[in-house]
């Protein structure tokens, strides 16, 4: 046990910068640690883990927040399982499962035995009613409908076999089946309120099961009895071997680092960047990896004059130095994007040789746009300065700050309004936007459909014609062979980018910082927590 | 009432003019942007969001007028149930702290008053001032570092007993505490300048005595009006206290719900606190003539005349 000495915060921020000085990239998509790999995991206990926000909702098929997914996680098992490493999707209640040419159609063919926490046999049926269940959610389960969007029709064709029929090409759903949002519950549980559900009154299919849960105060959840179909990227496949996991709200990032320090809870993934200092050493350890999906971006809004021109955002993106942002200000696990997908994500290929940071380039592209140098340096045309307005909420807000000093050395005028999620929503719900800021976490590629393609669900960069770049996305979302749909992911990926679609920053990740004698806590493939290894050692 | 209604009506107009509402809020969730607009309509229809504001406005206040105060958008549970849920550990909190803060502020004022030495006198009186200016959830953090962190005497989250409610409580209570020592202090002050006091002096009694037994029952009179001032700053202290402490209570529901524009449960939570404000002010006026039995005899006087 290590207490924190009064010097400690000075300390901290020497650190830091010394750290960020010789760090070279490492931990993104590595493995979590097993600093006792040889020890044989012990069964029983309780891990007290911290999370920072109260979503005031654990239901799996409902939740959407990093915190809330840690509980949420544990208490369901999927038809799949995405093996971290390679992106790869293996069985897990599915035994095999087959796809139709045109990614329309999915047949699975289910394990016979495992059961819900209630009894009940997991068969085609309940698989039926859980998906139906989620469609009926409709805006309360957000995810969940996005993954089932185009559905047609559910087809049981005996117990143990199931087809889900949809009436577009969805390659996507394959890798949505192995999600936390369309884990299994039992069919009782499709006959309870959404408000019950969200308390915690649902009947799993995962390794643990919820005992309790407290909005705002925590959840407890303990060992699922009989568990026996852990998948097969686990590094066992029995019951779980923590008897709890008592998960605790704790919003002050003091407090949960001074927790840690002194044993009050046993790991969290809350560790503010400047406090990961205090937590080297032999006590603790901790793993970053970087989350799957779209990485941080600054979404042009392409309906507006100024950014409708493609000169104007490509020369945005090149006057970025995404290697000066991370070094300096993030922490030393922090990578700076080299695609419109993080490094972490399937199908992902760097980009770096198009993605490049060339002041001189995006001068000259602005010129040729006529955006002339003025006065006060920043460009103009026609009276008009080369100005424009951000409003958000991500936080570190330093981010865009280094953002805004670079794209002055261009001529470009960057605004920021760092606001809460409430207001960064409102200001931009009207769509009149010039930049708006985020990521998406999601480990299959489809999800440069859903934020960049003209019909996504969220269309970030405002077009209103479709174009090649449409095409091609909705062409990998019909490919169902890896090394087919490989090809066209890049060639969209990197007409992101030089179409000047794409504005990438750098690669949101989470760390986990645990107290030494906690063991086998590890992330599953979208970068979420998973439990069901974890044990704590004496 | 009119002190209620302008609480609710007040409130109400300030959660609308705020941007953002319950529906975007609640599809959005977490790190997720990707919100299809057409889920974000119904869910706005459902919670009747997309009706104008006055009609909004006015069945809510109906529905309030019969003590129902609506459901919040974020749980689907009834707001007032949510309120009644997390008062116990509010109540017990604010409660230990207000003891606390009147014991602090009563001895910190009379000793300040009674003792000799100047330079003594002067280190307490400055005490207050500083009490009263530093900000709640630094006190927390420097006590959750000192007594949870270094020295492991209390727990630094939770709402597990009379150990966790400590540190929260003690937190509360110094700015409290200060803000009736600065009352006490100055009227004590003016009390003991008084010519009674001089004769109470004259007739030989001692200091203690004439500060005790005198003094203090006149000077308590002010400091005893501004209770409800007391109370409002107790609430606001809870609201800082229970996010850095982790603890349950009105002040985490209120901010939850504020962050959620959660309108039903923010109006539930302000009205109670307006109800409690009210109440606190008609039992000081209640409390009045056992302090000081003119009080009653000069209003009965005043209404014979």
């Amino acid at each position: 046990m290590s207490f924190t000495r009064p010097r400690t915060a000075a300390l901290a921020a020497i650190g830091v910068v010394a750290l960020t000085l010789t760090a070279c990239a490492t931990g993104a998509g590595d493995p979590a640690p097993n600093a006792s790999a040889e020890a044989e995991p012990v069964t029983g206990g309780n891990l007290t883990f911290a999370i920072s926000v109260d979503s005031q909702c654990i239901d799996p098929q409902q939740v959407g927040n990093n915190d809330a997914i840690a509980i949420a996680r544990q208490t369901v098992a999927s038809l799949t399982i995405q093996d971290p490493e390679t992106g790869e999707i293996l069985p897990w209640l599915a035994e095999e499962w087959e796809v139709n040419g045109d990614a329309t159609s999915f047949t699975f063919t289910l394990q016979d035995g495992p059961t819900y926490a209630d009894g009940e046999p997991i068969d085609a049926a309940s698989v039926k009613t859980n998906f139906e269940a989620i469609q009926a959610l409709g805006a309360k389960a957000t995810l969940g409908s996005s993954y089932l969007a185009d559905l047609e029709s559910i087809d049981v064709v005996d117990d143990q076999t199931v087809t889900i029929n949809f009436t577009e090409p969805n390659a996507q759903f394959l890798q949505a089946t192995s999600t936390f949002t369309l884990g299994l519950l039992s069919p009782a549980t499709a006959a309870v309120s959404q408000a019950d559900r969200c308390l915690g009154d649902y009947i799993g299919s995962g390794p643990f099961s919820v005992q309790s849960y407290t909005p705002n105060e925590g959840a407890v959840l303990e060992r699922r009895e009989g568990y026996e179909w852990g998948p097969s990227t686990a590094g066992h496949t029995g019951e779980a071997y923590l008897d709890t996991i008592t998960y605790k709200v704790v919003p002050e990032s003091g407090n949960r680092t001074g927790s840690l320090q002194s044993g009050q809870i046993d790991a969290t993934t809350g560790i503010a960047t400047a406090d990961a200092v205090l937590f080297e050493g032999d006590d603790f350890w901790s793993v970053n990896r970087a989350n799957p999906g779209s990485v941080y971006n600054l979404y042009a809004n392409q309906s507006t004059e100024k950014l409708a021109d493609e000169n104007v955002r490509l020369a945005i993106q090149k006057g970025i130095d995404r290697e000066q942002i991370t070094s300096t200000l993030l922490g030393p696990d922090d990578l700076p994007a080299v695609s419109p997908l993080a490094s972490s994500t399937p199908y992902f290929t760097d980009l770096s040789d198009v993605l490049e940071y060339d002041p001189d380039a995006a001068a000259e592209l602005l010129e040729e746009s006529g955006w002339t140098e003025g006065d006060d340096g920043i460009r103009e045309k026609d009276g008009e300065k080369l100005s424009f307005h951000v409003t958000y909420w991500q936080s570190p807000k330093e981010v865009l700050e280094f953002v805004q000093q670079q794209l002055r050395q261009i001529g470009v005028d960057l605004q920021l309004t760092f606001a809460s999620i409430a207001d960064v929503t409102a200001a931009n719900a009207d769509g009149t936007y010039d930049f708006s800021y985020g990521n998406l976490t999601r480990a299959d590629p489809d999800v440069l459909r859903t934020v960049f393609s003209v019909s996504g669900t969220s269309n970030a960069t405002k077009r209103t014609e479709p174009a090649k770049i449409d095409e091609l996305l909705d062409e990998q979302a019909a490919i169902i062979d890896p090394a087919e749909r490989q090809k066209v992911v890049d060639e969209a990926a990197e007409l992101l980018i030089t179409g000047g679609y794409s504005i990438p920053i750098y690669q949101l990740s989470t760390t986990i910082t645990a107290a030494s004698k906690v063991q086998g806590l590890t992330f599953e493939a979208s970068s979420r927590l998973d439990f069901y290894d974890a044990w704590i050692a004496e | 009432m009119i002190v209620l209604w302008a609480a609710y009506t007040i409130s109400f107009l300030i959660l609308y003019l705020l941007p953002g509402d319950a529906a975007t809020l609640f599809a959005g969730g977490g790190d997720q942007e990707a919100i299809d607009p057409e889920l974000v309509a119904q869910l706005r229809s459902e919670l009747g969001l997309d009706r104008p504001l006055y009609e909004q406005y006015l069945v809510a206040l109906g529905k309030a007028l019969t003590g129902d105060f609506g459901v919040s958008t974020q749980t689907g549970r009834p707001a007032s149930d949510l309120l009644l849920e997390s008062l116990p550990p509010t109540l017990a909190l604010t409660a230990f702290a207000f003891v606390l803060s009147v014991v602090f502020g009563i001895v910190l004022a009379l000793s300040a008053s009674l003792a000799r030495a100047q330079w003594l006198r002067n280190l307490l009186s400055s005490l207050p001032p500083l009490g009263v200016s530093i900000p709640v959830f630094w006190i927390g953090l420097l006590l959750l570092q000192a007594f949870s962190f270094r020295i492991r005497l209390f727990p630094s989250m939770g709402n597990e007993g009379f150990e966790s409610l400590v540190l929260p409580a003690i937190t509360i209570a110094i700015p409290s505490g200060a803000f009736i020592a600065q009352l006490l202090s100055r009227s004590l002050r003016s009390t003991l300048a008084q010519p009674y006091v001089e004769i109470v002096r004259a007739k030989g009694a001692s200091e203690r005595r004439v500060q005790l037994g005198h003094a203090f029952r006149n000077a308590a009179i002010p400091s005893l009006t501004m209770v409800g001032v007391l109370i409002g700053g107790l609430l606001s202290g809870a609201v800082v206290t229970e996010t850095v402490f982790s603890r349950l209570g009105i002040g985490r529901l209120v901010v939850t719900a504020v962050n959620n524009r959660d309108v039903p449960v923010v109006q539930t939570v302000v009205v109670f606190a307006a109800l409690v404000f009210v109440v606190a002010n008609l039992v000081v006026d209640l409390v009045y003539p056992l302090i000081d039995r003119r009080i009653t005899l000069a209003r009965t006087a005043f209404v014979a005349a």
